[in-house]
Parts: structure tokens; sequence; C-alpha cells
């Protein structure tokens, strides 16, 4: 497997050869920023063309198809076309936090975007406590959304911001319950570390059915968490016009617009990392020729691959499902997610204590 | 000499200062509720600087995530837009100040008397199996049973909030 750390090795290297290593430092941690930033405007252009073409799938249309080569260039336009587009002051707004409202959640996502692992030996922030980091990183995105509501002056937008917090709050709760199902399993918080344990089976197939019921509840709450699929409550279009941005404009709400992809991309490449190995290719212990052929696969290639696909299952769960009632969200979160993952999370220490899974 | 780390320092620590100010001098509730937010983003930069990512993490989940949230619910669910703080007038002002400069008196002495030991900080993330070795241990520098007295106060706390939201 290629190991990126190589070539940062090597920049740093020749960058503390012609100056101190402070400025060196500095230096790297404003091009790695520039670098996530990129990979972020590009990641989310590419999961808003995914969605309007996924989306017109299942609704039996084409989708964008007159600008570019298959519509590929649409989402480009639009993006430059809400770069220039008016931002609204509402009158008995109180400005400041409605300004400040779309940043909080844009910055809560950009923390969690870099915790994850693309390739070996690139990954932004490993702390070693990296799944808590992650989980308190994505917790900050809530206060954006309430401040976004609340400072709005509009009615639409507070009720959405409190359906929004009210199921976000709950939601992270199942995600944390089956994040530790898998920590459990691999006594580790860092995610290099995580995925270096894949490398003789993903842990799906190593914790089977523990890691099965974890997965699927993931994927739920996780849809739930980025207010999407049958969970979009706090935008319900019929009742709330557009839930707490409704009264946001130009490239306010599409920092909101943004932070949701992303969102999504980061709550499938998180599932891809713990359940189906991250960057690790597919290795089955035992065939060696048919490892070695999977290794030459690059390890973002396999990331991509897998987090994308994650995208697809959340995606076609959105499309298909009708939307859900308030009640009917908290209900399922509370009444049947969080025991039916606390049980799971006994089932799999039982699995582990007893070296039972594989 | 400085250095970047100083330079880091300066500018959490600024950060922090201008936050804290303002969110008591702020008229506006949910504003001052945002500025503890950042002071609390301030605090957990500390912790980051200082490698102690355990700390910085815990920091953000439980007072960013955790109890800012609960404030501005708690704002959000009782006052209008167009509250505002009122002024203080006659002896709450000198209650005030007199608190203020003792608080800040207290502060200043124990900074100023305490001998601070040579800084032998090891370089370096802490593990997070000791951490939680010492968390959960019974040994000498075990600390479980303030885990679990906190544990049972917060169920307390669970219990006493169901009773006072289901009284009819």
């Amino acid at each position: 497997m290629f190991d990126f750390s190589v070539v940062t090795n090597w920049i740093h290297a020749q960058l503390t050869a012609v100056m101190p290593v402070g400025l060196a430092v500095f230096l790297e941690c404003v091009v790695i920023g520039i670098c996530l930033l990129l990979m972020y405007v590009v990641v989310a252009i590419i999961m808003i063309y995914m969605e309007r073409k996924v989306c017109a799938a299942f609704q039996c249309r084409l989708g964008p198809n007159r600008v570019g080569p298959a519509g590929t260039v649409q989402v480009i336009c639009d993006v430059f076309k809400m770069l220039t587009k008016e931002i609204i002051i509402i009158r008995h707004a109180d400005k400041f936090l409605y300004n400040l409202a779309p940043y909080i959640v844009i910055i809560a996502s950009v923390l969690a975007f870099s915790c994850i692992p693309i390739n070996k030996g690139m990954e932004i922030l490993d702390f070693n406590v990296g799944v808590l980091f992650l989980i308190a990183a994505s917790s900050i995105g809530v206060v954006g959304i309430l401040l976004a509501g609340w400072s709005s002056n509009n009615k639409y937008s507070l009720i959405g911001a409190m359906r929004s917090g009210a199921q976000m709050i709950s939601y992270e709760l199942s995600i944390g319950l089956s994040i530790l199902t898998i920590v459990v399993l691999t006594d580790t918080m860092q995610f290099s570390e995580i995925v270096e344990r894949q490398a003789d089976g993903w842990f799906i197939f190593k914790g089977h059915i523990p890691a099965l019921i974890a997965f699927i509840i993931y994927l739920i709450a996780g849809n739930a968490e980025v207010n999407r699929g049958p969970f979009d409550l706090p935008e319900a279009e019929s009742e709330l016009t557009a839930g707490y941005h409704t009264e946001y404009s130009g490239m306010h709400f599409g920092l909101f617009y943004v932070a949701e992809f992303v969102n999504l991309f980061i709550i499938s490449a998180i599932a891809a990392t713990i359940f189906l190995g991250g960057w690790m290719p597919l290795h089955i212990p035992g065939l060696d020729g048919f490892n070695t052929v999977m290794d030459y696969i690059p390890g973002f290639v396999w990331f991509f691959g897998k987090a994308f696909f994650v995208v697809l299952l959340l995606m076609w769960i959105k499309w298909t499902f009708p939307r859900l009632r308030i009640d009917q969200i908290l209900t399922l979160e509370w009444k049947y997610l969080v025991p039916i993952g606390l049980v799971n999370l006994l089932l799999m220490v039982v699995v582990v204590v007893f070296k039972l899974h594989f | 000499m400085i250095t970047l780390d100083l330079i880091v320092f300066t500018v959490l620590a600024l950060f922090i200062t201008v936050s804290a100010v303002l969110a008591v001098t702020t008229k506006r509730i949910l504003r001052a509720a945002t500025y503890l937010l950042f002071v609390l983003f301030g605090t957990a930069g500390i912790y980051f600087q200082l490698n102690y990512s355990f700390l910085g993490a815990v920091q953000l989940l439980i007072y960013a995530g955790g109890i800012t949230v609960l404030y501005v619910f708690s704002i959000l669910l009782t006052s209008s837009e167009g509250d505002k703080a009122e002024k203080l007038k006659g002896y709450k002002l000198v209650i005030g100040l007199i608190a203020t400069v003792a608080a800040l008196g207290i502060c200043l002495f124990i900074m100023l008397k305490n001998p601070f030991v040579p800084s032998n900080f090891e370089h370096g993330e802490l593990d997070v199996r000791t951490i939680g070795h010492a968390l959960m241990g019974t040994g000498k520098d075990g600390y479980v049973l303030p885990f679990e007295v906190i544990s049972i106060l917060l169920l307390a706390c669970i219990v006493g909030g169901i009773m006072i939201a289901r009284k009819r």
C-alpha cells in the first residue's frame, strides 16, 4: 500500500532545511487548511450533482443534462450564481447572531470532515481520542441551527430549529452507541488504528451479528442526524416553508446547503471507515494472491468508493420513504433505537469477552 | 523569544478574555450564551495546545455541545426576542462591584502567591487506556467512587426532572 506520509515527511524535511521549525509548521498548517477547504468544496459539488441525478433516477426523470457533458457543469454554475446573490438583512433580527449562525454550522462540519482518514498516512486530525473528538465536533452544529432559527425572527424558522435541535440531540445518542459498539471490538478510538485493525477483514464481517445491527442503527440515526431522508422534519416544505434557513439568502443559505450535503458525506465516510474498512482493501485471510491484487488499488479509491456507496444507500432511503411525524421520529429513537443499541452494545461485549468474533 | 506556541497561546488567551468580557457586558441573553460558547471553544483550544486532546474533546462535547445547547434551548423556550437585561441600579450595583473585586482579588492573590513548580509536562498525547484505567480504577489513584457518585447524582436529576415535568 502506498503510504502518503512519505510525501508529507519529505515536504517537512525540505521546509525545515531552509527555515525554522515554527515557521515551517505554520506554513504547513496553512497549506493543509487550504487543501482541506478545497476538498470540502469539491466533495460538496460532487454530492449535490449526485443528489440531483439519484433523485431524478428515482423519479423517472433525467436530472440536469444541459450544461456540460451530462450536466456536470450545472452545479458549478449554481455555486457561482449563489455567490453573486444578494445577502438580505432582516429587520428586527439580531444581526450578529443571524450572520454568525451559518459559520458555526460550517465550522462544526469542517472540524468533523478533517477527522476522516482518506489514505494510509493521509489523515489530518488523528488524535488517539479521534472518535470522541468527531462526536464532539459534530455536536456543535446544533448550536448554529438553533441560533439561525431564533435570530431569523420568524415563527417557521423557530419551529424548524426546535424540531431540528430535538431530533439531532436525540439521534446523537444512537450514533454514539453504535460507534461505541465498534470501539469495544477494536479497543482503540484512533481512526488510523481502527482502519489498520481491519487488515484481516472489515469489522462488519469480523463483528458479524452485533456489528451488522450497529451498522443498520448507524445508518438510520445518521440519516436523522443530518436532517435528511424520511427525517427531514426541520425543513418540511409543506408545513414550515424551509425550516431554520427560511430567511437566509445568497451564500449564507449556500453555507447551510453545503454543510448539509457534506455532513451526509461525513456520516457515510465514518460508516465506511469504522464498518467497511476505510481505505483498507478487501482482504480475505488465506487468499494471499487475491489480497496482493487488491493492494494494487490505491487506498483513496477504496475509501471514496465505499463512502459514496453508503451515500447512495442513504439517498435511496431518502427518495423512497415518506416523511415521518415529529412524535414518530422521537418514538423511533427513544423507544426503539436506543434500547436496541444498548442491548447490542452488551451483546458486543459478550462477543468480545468470549472471543466469538473472527 | 517568540515561538509558535507563544503566539498561539496569546491569540487563544485574547480570544477567551474578549469573549468573556463581552459575555457579561452584552444586554441580550442569547448573545451572552453565544459568547460563553466562544469562551468554551477557546478553553478547549488551550487543552489541545497542551496536547491533552481527551480533555479538549470532552470540553467540546460536554460544555460546547451539551450545556450551551441546553442554555440556548431553555432561552428559546422561555424568552422572546425583545427581552433585554435591565441596567443594575442602587445597592445591586454596589453588591455586584464588591463581588467582582473580591473574586478578582482572590484569583490574583492565589496566582501571585502560588509557587508554581517547574513544568515537568511530557509532550505527546496521553493514552486513552491510562485515562480509562484511572477513571474506573479501584486502587490508590482510582476514581471509581466519585464516578459512581456522579452517576447517581445524574440519575436523581433525571428522576427529578420527570417528576417536575409530569406533575399535573
